[in-house]
């Protein structure tokens, strides 16, 4: 367990942690403003890789692939939100997970029935496809960084539109106490399509940007969204702010959870057993801190209902 | 019938920057209809919430029968004998009356730990149910699903649920708003019958029926106590005519 | 939804000839020479059982449990590990599968129910996902792939389950009892109280009611009938594996739950039943029947209200009153 190889991991950890940001963003949003529960979120992910790969493929650059795609997956966001979603909003939360789990379930197998089931992968483009050298001599890929650099710059401007824009100060204001803005004569509906898009958009996004280092393949989207509702429920439904600081603890918390979980747990038991519970553990991990934090805080760590 | 039944000791409550009642003192003897009045937005409704448990205060303390409950739950409270009523009208809708009713007995006799028997059939639940519906002439309604009850109706059965509790202190939050004028002179006539039977705060803004009904008055102005005394004095209170009761008098 | 019981009498009809046309099941298998429909109906009987320990919550108290599967899946590797260190009675496995199950909903109960509506649903969730991951990393156990069991349970030395004619009618029987007892919880005191926090918790807290307590005992029990799903579970398939409490079975059951009208326990039954049937049906034709399924979903919900049994009712209306 050198000083390098953590280092590695928190990077990695890092990594992770934005990218499950871009995801669970979208997410606290709709949840927060809309109180609509998409559980269809983790396919927006998965089609911004398929069409990164489709769209690859037709015009063999990366640049244009992205672009096509993000506009895609946006495209498909609003055509569901216009077709289904847009008739569950006054339904109970229940009818909301039958119904975007139907989705899901449509989408995991849609998507095998276009573009077959064997996983996919999109090469990192050429510009990126080296590695960095980092102090203490560890080479690490680019595009991992590209990809908290992408996820930090997003970041950064979500920040800027919800703090400083119009919009952005409807969406506070909604996030709060949505009946309140219709009240005020918002046209809540074109507010509701806005944030859908956008939260369709940065998933998509999240999924053009893993493509080229994980394989694209169906049911992708299924774990992250479970770890996405995590990072939505401990941050505080509605919180862009805790969205960002939860995603990067559960990146962390996860990613050197699982590397060291063997090391850290040889430190007070045998080998054997440590290699046992270790992986068991690590996996567990994420869902004990919640647990422990909705304990405390069942409406996690940055509410932001208002009374 | 020298010591108040409930005394509250500087209660205050912030919720962010607002302080919504500050440092509010004030006492209720047994038998007394205290009533609480004051603009909109004063802190009257808050200070139910934290009197019956709905809301934890942020410092003070509040003592029910010399006991100090200012630590305990909400069902802690119902328990002791505390009972309340909503300012928007709060039942079960997808109950009958009856069983809105039924329910209240439920809670205070015998433990509801139990899996076995048919609860709707409990006769020593059901009669003394009825007899409630029947003092405040519901008793038509028993079978009556509780949504499709009018609103007067309803506010009714609020006041009947409180009741079947066999309250030792009712906590009554503008049970007359929003309803007709039949109802109003029923649920004015109740509250006749039971004044002088048990401590009752009353928060009203109707000052006909709160002048006619109080024993004492306490008025909330941005959440502080600004008199609090026997009406006659309240009414000639230069402070509380100016700040409130203004032209509402005459 | 269901007032005093003495409305339910004509409803009842419906709940009988369930259990009847379930008891005829193996005559016909028998008639049929059709094996495999005794072991598809052993599967919708335990699926029904689960299901309707799901109704308890979600239908009854308003408590939308996304993590359910997890007590089927500890039940049924109850009785997975006891057999692969050779306790194969079920003297012994039942209770464990009984006890682990009530004891996991205990301590997560005693977390999740301090949270409500998303926030309930969503830690529901992930506790279920942390058995799921924890079942997939006990390697001893098969991890991933699962295990297989020898043989199925006896009880107290009588092959009572091994043969398929009585384990059938042992799970038609522990289904009955189930019904019976989720029927007569939700008409007992304890029934009224749960159903009337659903209702409208802030009210019964301020009526004296401890909402929490009530909802922690409702959640162990309804854990422990999912366990009781799963021992029965393993034994007639003889196999366990993590897939048993993926999230996605658990979205299963919350479907189940739903399709065949929530809120009237043999509605799950029916949900359960139709579920496995439609799977049966559909997959024959494509091994893509999910695609057609997704939709198919989002339709009942969209515009069925009350599942099958809603749709049921509404046509006995329209045929009866015209």
């Amino acid at each position: 367990m050198s000083g390098a190889l953590v280092f590695v991991q928190v990077l990695n950890g890092l990594q992770f942690g934005v990218l499950l940001f871009l995801i669970a963003a979208g997410l606290t949003l709709v949840f927060g403003v809309m109180n609509f529960i998409n559980l269809a979120h983790g396919v927006q992910y998965m089609l911004g890789a398929y069409l990164a790969v489709t769209f690859y493929l037709m015009t063999a650059s990366f640049l244009l692939a992205m672009v096509l795609a993000l506009l895609a997956a946006l495209a498909f966001g609003l055509l569901l939100e216009l077709a289904v979603f847009r008739r569950l909003y006054d339904r109970d939360h229940l009818d909301h997970v039958i119904v975007t789990f139907g989705v899901i379930i449509f989408l995991d197998h849609g998507v095998k029935l276009v573009w077959g089931s064997a996983p996919l992968s999109l090469p990192i483009p050429d510009l990126f496809s080296g590695s960095v050298r980092l102090p203490g001599g560890i080479l690490y890929p680019t595009w991992r960084l590209v990809i908290v650099a992408a996820g930090l710059a997003t970041a950064i401007l979500l920040y800027v539109l919800i703090a400083h824009t119009r919009v952005g100060m409807l969406i506070r204001a909604g996030a709060t106490h949505a009946a309140m803005v219709s009240a005020l004569g918002v046209n809540i509906r074109r507010l509701f399509t806005i944030i859908f898009g956008l939260g369709a958009m940065l998933a998509g996004f999240a999924g053009i940007l893993i493509a080229p280092i994980l394989s694209v393949e169906p049911g992708m989207g299924d774990t992250v969204l479970i770890l996405a509702f995590v990072i939505v429920v401990l941050g505080g439904i509605g919180s862009i702010r805790g969205a960002f600081v939860a995603a990067l603890v559960i990146g962390l918390v996860d990613t050197l959870g699982r590397s060291f979980s063997v090391d850290i747990l040889r430190l007070v038991m045998g080998p054997s057993p440590a290699r046992t519970i270790g992986p068991a553990l690590a996996s567990m991990l994420i869902y004990l801190l919640m647990a422990v934090v909705l304990y405390f805080r069942p409406t996690g760590l940055f509410p932001v209902k208002g009374r | 019938m020298g010591e108040p039944v409930l005394q509250l000791e500087q209660l205050r409550k912030r919720f962010g920057g607002l302080v919504v009642t500050d440092d509010v003192t004030l006492d209720v003897m047994g038998g007394e209809l205290h009533a609480i009045i004051g603009p909109n937005g004063a802190g009257k409704t808050t200070l139910i919430n934290q009197i019956s448990g709905l809301l934890a205060s942020d410092a003070g303390r509040i003592r029910f029968a010399g006991r100090d409950i200012t630590a305990l739950s909400a069902h802690a409270r119902a328990r002791l004998g505390v009972a309340r009523s909503f300012q928007i009208t709060s039942v079960l809708s997808g109950f009958s009356a009856l069983e809105n009713v039924a329910l209240a007995v439920q809670a205070r006799t015998g433990s509801s730990f139990r899996f076995i028997g048919r609860v709707a059939a409990e006769v020593d639940l059901n009669e003394p149910a009825l007899a409630v519906l029947n003092e405040l002439g519901l008793t038509e309604l028993a079978t009556h699903i509780a949504g499709e009850l009018s609103y007067g109706e309803r506010r009714a059965l609020e006041f009947a649920i409180a009741l079947a509790m066999q309250p030792k202190l009712l906590l009554l939050d503008e049970p007359m708003a929003g309803i007709g004028r039949e109802e109003s002179l029923r649920l004015l006539d109740v509250l006749q019958r039971l004044k002088g039977r048990l401590p009752i705060v009353l928060i009203e803004h109707d000052m006909a029926t709160v002048f006619a009904l109080a024993d004492r008055i306490s008025v909330l102005m941005y959440g502080r106590v600004l008199a609090s005394g026997p009406p006659a004095q309240i009414r000639a209170d230069r402070r509380v005519v100016a700040a409130y009761l203004g032209d509402e008098l005459e | 939804m269901q007032m005093s019981l003495k409305r339910l009498r004509p409803h009842d009809g419906v709940p009988i000839l369930i259990f009847l046309i379930l008891a005829a099941i193996p005559v016909l298998a028998l008639i049929r020479s059709e094996d495999y429909l005794l072991s598809l109906f052993e599967r919708l009987m335990i699926f029904a059982i689960a299901a309707l320990s799901l109704d308890l919550l979600i239908g009854y108290g308003g408590l939308i449990s996304f993590g359910h599967a997890a007590f089927v899946g500890l039940g049924a590797y109850a009785v997975g590990i006891l057999s692969a260190h050779g306790m194969h009675d079920a003297i012994i496995a039942l209770p464990v599968a009984l006890l682990s199950s009530a004891l996991f909903a205990y301590v997560t109960g005693v977390v999740c129910l301090r949270t409500k509506g998303v926030y309930f649903i969503m830690i529901t969730l992930a506790f279920g996902q942390m058995v799921f991951f924890t079942a997939s990393s006990l390697a001893p156990y098969g991890g991933d792939d699962g295990l297989t069991i020898a043989a199925r349970n006896t009880l107290g030395g009588f092959a009572l389950f091994r043969s398929e004619g009585s384990l059938y009618y042992l799970i038609w029987g522990c289904l009955l009892g189930a019904y019976c007892f989720c029927r007569m919880l939700v008409g007992s005191r304890f029934g009224r109280v749960f159903r009337g926090a659903k209702e409208n918790a802030l009210r019964m807290e301020t009526i004296g009611f401890n909402v929490y307590r009530f909802q922690l005992a409702a959640y162990v029990i309804a854990g422990m009938m999912a366990g009781l799903s799963g021992f029965l579970l393993a034994n007639a398939t003889e196999f366990v594996s993590p897939a048993y409490m993926s999230w996605q079975r658990s979205g299963d059951l919350i479907i189940m739950v739903i399709l065949g009208g929530l809120g009237s326990l043999h509605g799950a039954i029916i949900g359960a039943g139709a579920y496995l049937l439609l799977e049966e049906w559909l997959s024959a034709f494509t091994e893509d029947w999910k695609v057609i399924f997704g939709p198919f979903l989002v339709l009942v919900v969209l515009f069925a209200r009350g599942g099958l049994l809603g749709m049921g009712k509404g046509l006995v209306r329209r045929l009866s009153g015209g």
